[in-house]
This record gives C-alpha cells, sequence and structure tokens, in this order.
C-alpha cells in the first residue's frame, strides 16, 4: 500500500465524518430546509407584490383647519379624496386613501391626527416615515432623506395631492414591467443564498468542527495513531463540500420549481465556480482554526470572517450601493468573487470564458489560505 | 529492575511559562511490566506521560522508546504505543463498533480485530449505541479498546479511572489485570488512587512537584521507608506531610 494514501483510512474517516452530519437532526433543518425557508420567504415578499400600507402623520394645525378659507391642497386632499374614519377611536387613522394598481401593485395610505411631539415618537419608532405639518397654506413634508421608503412615500403623496394619479394618465410614460428571467429579485437572490450557504456552512462545518475535536482532545487522540494528517483534512473538507454540494442543488432544484428560476449559462462552468468557492473557503476555514481550542474564541473568529461578507458581498441587495472607493475591495473578497460567478453563469448565460478568472483566483486563495493554516495547525 | 528497558527516561526535565512540570526525572521502564506513577494534581505525571507520548517534548534530557527518539521515528513509535488520554471525547453520533473501526483502519487492521476488542473490552451488548450515549464507564472501557487496538507493546493510561464508580473502575482494572496476564504489553499508568497502583501495577513512581519521591515495588516501598507506613497513602503522608488527594 502507498505510504502517501491509505485508501481505507481515508475511507473510513469520510465515512466517520459523514455519519457525524447526518446523523444530527438538525442538519436536515438548517442545512437544507432553512435555505428553502428563506428563499421562499424572500421570493414571496420581492415577487408577489403586496398590497402597501403607508403610515403619514398629519400635526394638528392642518388636519383641525375648518376655515373655509383654508384651501391649501392638503387640506383639500384630506376633505375632498379621502375617505373619513367614523368610528372616531383614539389611536386609530383619520383618513384613509387607497390607490388601486395593476402594474406598481396596490398602495393604502392612512393618515394620523397627531401632535408633533407625538408624531416625532412615532417617526423615531418607525411607526410612520412622513410627517406632514404646516400652516398659512403652506405643507411641509418631514423625512429623513436618507431613507428610500420615506422618499418614496413622499414622491408618491406629492404626486398623488393635486394630480390625483401617480402618473398623468395621458403621459407618453409608461410603466412596463420587467418579467424576463434573471431580472427579477428572486434570480437575484438565490445565487447569493447558494454561496452564502457554502460560506456559512464551510466555516462552521469545518473552523468549528476542528475547533471542537480539539477542545475534546479528539485531534490529539487521532494523531497519537499513524493516521495520515493530511487523510483527516482531506475527509473532513471531502464531507463537507459534498455536503455542500447537495444542499444547494436541492435548493437549485426547488427554486427552478417554485420560481421558475433557469440556469441560462455553462453547467460544467457552474460547478467549476462552485468547487472553486468551495475551496477558498475551506482554505479559510482551516487557517482560521488552525490554532484555538476555545470554541468561543472560534465563535468569534468565525462571525469575523462571516459577518462583514455577508454584509458587503451583495448577498441580499447589490453591492454598488457602497461609496465607490470601496467597490473594488468588495469585488475581491470570496464570497463576492463567488457570487459574481454564479450570478452571471444563471442570469446572465456566462460561460467558462467569463468565469475563468475568478474560478483561478478562488482557488489560489483557497490553496494558499490552507497551506498557511496547515504552516501553524496545531493537533494537540 | 533489570529486563530489556522499552522506555527509558533520562534527566528530564520540562516547564510551562513559570511552572516547573518535571524536574530532572530518570526512569527506566523494563518489557512486560506495569508502572504506576502515583501522585496528587500537580505532579507532572501527565506532563511525564505526554513526553512519553512524543505529544510534549522536553527541554533537556532524553526519552527512548525501545531504544528510538521521536524524532524521524513517529510513524513507527506510533504503531508500538496505545494509549488513552484523560477525558477524550469520541464522535459523539458515532456507533462503538465505527470508532472501533475507524481506528483500527489507522493501523491497516479490519474487522476481526475490532470484534476481539469489543469482546476484550466487554462492550457486546453495546456495540450498536452511539459513544453519546455510553455510561462513564462504557466510554473508558471503549478508550481503553482503542487503546489496545494495534495490540501495542506500550500502553500508556493517563488517570484511566478518575471520575469512575467503583463498580466501572473495578470492571477497567479486570480488563487491564486480564491485559497484563495474557500479553507482553509493558504499561505507563498515572493515578492517583493508591488501590489502583497497588493491585494493577509491579513497580509504583511516587511523583510530586515535578520530582521523583520514591520509587520500587509495594514491598520494597513500605519495608524501606521510615516510620513502618502500612499502605501507600501512610506512605505518601510519610514522605510529603500531606494526604495524596489534598
Amino acid at each position: 500500500m502507498n505510504r502517501w494514501f491509505r485508501f481505507n483510512q481515508l475511507w473510513q474517516l469520510t465515512k466517520a465524518l459523514f455519519l457525524e452530519i447526518i446523523r444530527e437532526p438538525g442538519v436536515l433543518f438548517w442545512g437544507i430546509l432553512f435555505p428553502i425557508l428563506m428563499s421562499l420567504g424572500l421570493g414571496l415578499a420581492f415577487t408577489k407584490k403586496a398590497d402597501v400600507i403607508r403610515k403619514v402623520a398629519i400635526v394638528s394645525d392642518i388636519a383641525k383647519s375648518s376655515a373655509p378659507a383654508d384651501t391649501t391642497l392638503i387640506t383639500e386632499f384630506l376633505r375632498k379624496r379621502c375617505e373619513k374614519n367614523i368610528t372616531g377611536e383614539e389611536d386609530s387613522w383619520k383618513w384613509k386613501y387607497a390607490i388601486k394598481d395593476d402594474k406598481l401593485g396596490n398602495s393604502t395610505f392612512f393618515f394620523y391626527d397627531m401632535e408633533w411631539d407625538e408624531a416625532m415618537k412615532l417617526l423615531k419608532r418607525g411607526t410612520i416615515n412622513v410627517l406632514i405639518a404646516g400652516s398659512d397654506g403652506s405643507v411641509e413634508y418631514h423625512f429623513d432623506p436618507m431613507n428610500s421608503d420615506a422618499e418614496l412615500t413622499y414622491l408618491k403623496l406629492s404626486n398623488i395631492i393635486g394630480k390625483g394619479t401617480l402618473l398623468p394618465e395621458k403621459s407618453h410614460t409608461e410603466i412596463k414591467p420587467l418579467t424576463v428571467k434573471g431580472t427579477r429579485y428572486i434570480d437575484f437572490l438565490i445565487p447569493g443564498l447558494i454561496t452564502m450557504g457554502v460560506m456559512s456552512s464551510c466555516m462552521w462545518g469545518i473552523s468549528y468542527g476542528i475547533i471542537e475535536k480539539r477542545s475534546k482532545k479528539l485531534l490529539r487522540r487521532l494523531v497519537a495513531t499513524p493516521m495520515k494528517k493530511s487523510h483527516f483534512l482531506i475527509a473532513l473538507i471531502t464531507v463537507r463540500v459534498a455536503m455542500n454540494f447537495i444542499e444547494s442543488f436541492v435548493l437549485l432544484i426547488f427554486s427552478m420549481f417554485a420560481f421558475n428560476l433557469t440556469v441560462q449559462g455553462d453547467i460544467p462552468a457552474l460547478l467549476a465556480v462552485f468547487l472553486a468557492g468551495n475551496i477558498a473557503f475551506a482554505g479559510i476555514a482551516v487557517l482560521v482554526s488552525s490554532h484555538t481550542s476555545n470554541t468561543e474564541v472560534g465563535n468569534g473568529l468565525i462571525n469575523f470572517v462571516i459577518f462583514p461578507m455577508t454584509v458587503l458581498s451583495g448577498i441580499f441587495f447589490s453591492y454598488q450601493n457602497f461609496p465607490e472607493w470601496s467597490i473594488n475591495v468588495i469585488k475581491g473578497l470570496p464570497l463576492t468573487l463567488m457570487t459574481d460567478g454564479v450570478r452571471s453563469i444563471v442570469n446572465e448565460g456566462a460561460g467558462y470564458s467569463e468565469v475563468a478568472l475568478p474560478v483561478l483566483i478562488l482557488t489560489l486563495m483557497g490553496v494558499t489560505f490552507f497551506a498557511a493554516g496547515l504552516k501553524v495547525f496545531k493537533w494537540h | 529492575m533489570q529486563n530489556e528497558n522499552v522506555i527509558e527516561v533520562k534527566d528530564v526535565w520540562k516547564s510551562f511559562k513559570t511552572v516547573q512540570a518535571v524536574r530532572g526525572v530518570t526512569l527506566n521502564i523494563p518489557k512486560g511490566k506495569f508502572i504506576a506513577l502515583l501522585g496528587p494534581n500537580g505532579a507532572g505525571k501527565t506532563t511525564m506521560v505526554e513526553m512519553i507520548e512524543g505529544i510534549q517534548k522536553p527541554d533537556k534530557g532524553e526519552i527512548t522508546i525501545m531504544g528510538k527518539k521521536w524524532k524521524d521515528n513517529e510513524d513507527e513509535l506510533h504503531n508500538l504505543i496505545g494509549l488513552s488520554l484523560q477525558e477524550t471525547r469520541f464522535i459523539d453520533k458515532l456507533r462503538v463498533t465505527e470508532t472501533l473501526k475507524l481506528f483500527a483502519s489507522f493501523f491497516d487492521l479490519g474487522e476481526e480485530r475490532v470484534e476481539e476488542i469489543i469482546s476484550i473490552v466487554g462492550l457486546e451488548e453495546k456495540k450498536k449505541a452511539y459513544n453519546v450515549n455510553l455510561s462513564g464507564g462504557q466510554r473508558q472501557r471503549l478508550a481503553i479498546g482503542i487503546a489496545l487496538i494495534n495490540n501495542p507493546s506500550i500502553l500508556l493510561l493517563d488517570e484511566p479511572t478518575t471520575g469512575l464508580d467503583p463498580n466501572a473502575r473495578r470492571e477497567v482494572w479486570d480488563i487491564l489485570k486480564n491485559l497484563k496476564e495474557k500479553s507482553s504489553t509493558s504499561m505507563v499508568l498515572t493515578t492517583h488512587y493508591m488501590e489502583e497502583a497497588e493491585y494493577l501495577c509491579d513497580y509504583i513512581v511516587i511523583m510530586d512537584n515535578g520530582v521523583i519521591l520514591k520509587e520500587g515495588t509495594l514491598n520494597q516501598l513500605l519495608e524501606g521507608a521510615d516510620g513502618n507506613p502500612k499502605t501507600l497513602d501512610d506512605l505518601f503522608v510519610t514522605l510529603t506531610g500531606r494526604m495524596i488527594y489534598e
């Protein structure tokens, strides 16, 4: 038998580590069902547009104005175009205005009559995001311009109040909702969920697995035998990559049926990006877990890797919204490289030539981190 | 102690930061003999065993196993040694048989040896149980089974019965006593239980604060001591002025 390769040893290690995973009931839920539920929840939230409710505070000067001379747009709008709540219940809306729109979805505006201080309190809590005040015929919209939802409420309101519609009826402008595959939010989201799953699975499965085995003195016990150290790490990584493949495949198939997602590009190229991403994160995982035997320190180290990339790498929303100077740095993160690669194949129909560079970079990253991890790896 | 020595420890020193764990220990362990390293917590027993296992390197001095040093001979020495560490936990959701098969594969051994070990450590009824569901005593018997799987020439057991109830302890002793009768394996066992050392071992080395206080067979230890101690407990009090478990 080859001194450097012992098949039975590698097979028994792989089998043991695989059984360790699949015999844990939580694995089925967190590894397979949870990503599906997350995609289902986010997919439904962003693909089937539900009625949007927008709550607006009207401060008392306008709301209580009953002078016939008060002809400001807002008082006229409230009196003439809105449905008034006649129940008179405290804390309930005072006026309601509903917009039916097949293309943009239905919106309902609830207007609350309140004092300035109370309105500010609700604004701080996020219950309302726009406050309308004013007197002597003037109308003031108060909202945080950095809050895009508040800005949208303002834009819709300012358009409705006066004209009564979001767009002039005989405008040359027409809204054509995009339904082309690859342009929907769900098409953007699913590749991100797959790559984020790979990252989390490698970091928790490999890093935490190693740290836990070190803390239980199992690593030390294993290396007190003629076990090949490389075989242990190969088995650990193989099992994790196999689990990642199963989890990602199930999520992809589910998305194809549930959201009509299609892989427009080259499947072997997709597999290449997937494998390269796994290599990169496996390498990072080995480096992160190379020294500590304290599981709490391990938690911190793993979160240190996972959290920034989850936020920055454009999993849920595009990273193009980050400051210009940071975009190139973000593009170089392993999760961004993998996610952009998978998205380009799934949504844009990319093939080998388009993803060759990210595949190469991810593989090199993995090998480099793995080598660095092995250099300082503590078995005892 | 005459015979051929399987382990030779010559003037070994080891310190960790400010703690001097082992101070100039010299010890020879002959083939086929069972040796107890007896002493309280902090005596330096575990550090001594870890240096014999090759896990720790001595700061000074030399250790040879069957005439070989750890450096450049790791693979060969791992094949000769079986060991049981303090508080090792095996993979929770692996069955007893699967765990033994895993360790057997490291020594290119097959199912036959696994079945033999299950029989030696008396885990026939638990062979399909997950490790996590074993009692403390059963877990320790599994650890000893794993230590014996390669039919080692040298067995190193670090406090194999600590934390076990009297019945479980007796079961472990029976396994080791049986091994002593049927094989030529040499054993180094660390313990702070006097009765364990008395019952199992041919030769007892009493350690405290990193040094050997006294060594010999039970009779040699008791007969040669001042104050005519009747037990090892009495002897330890005579040597140190305190009880071993204080």
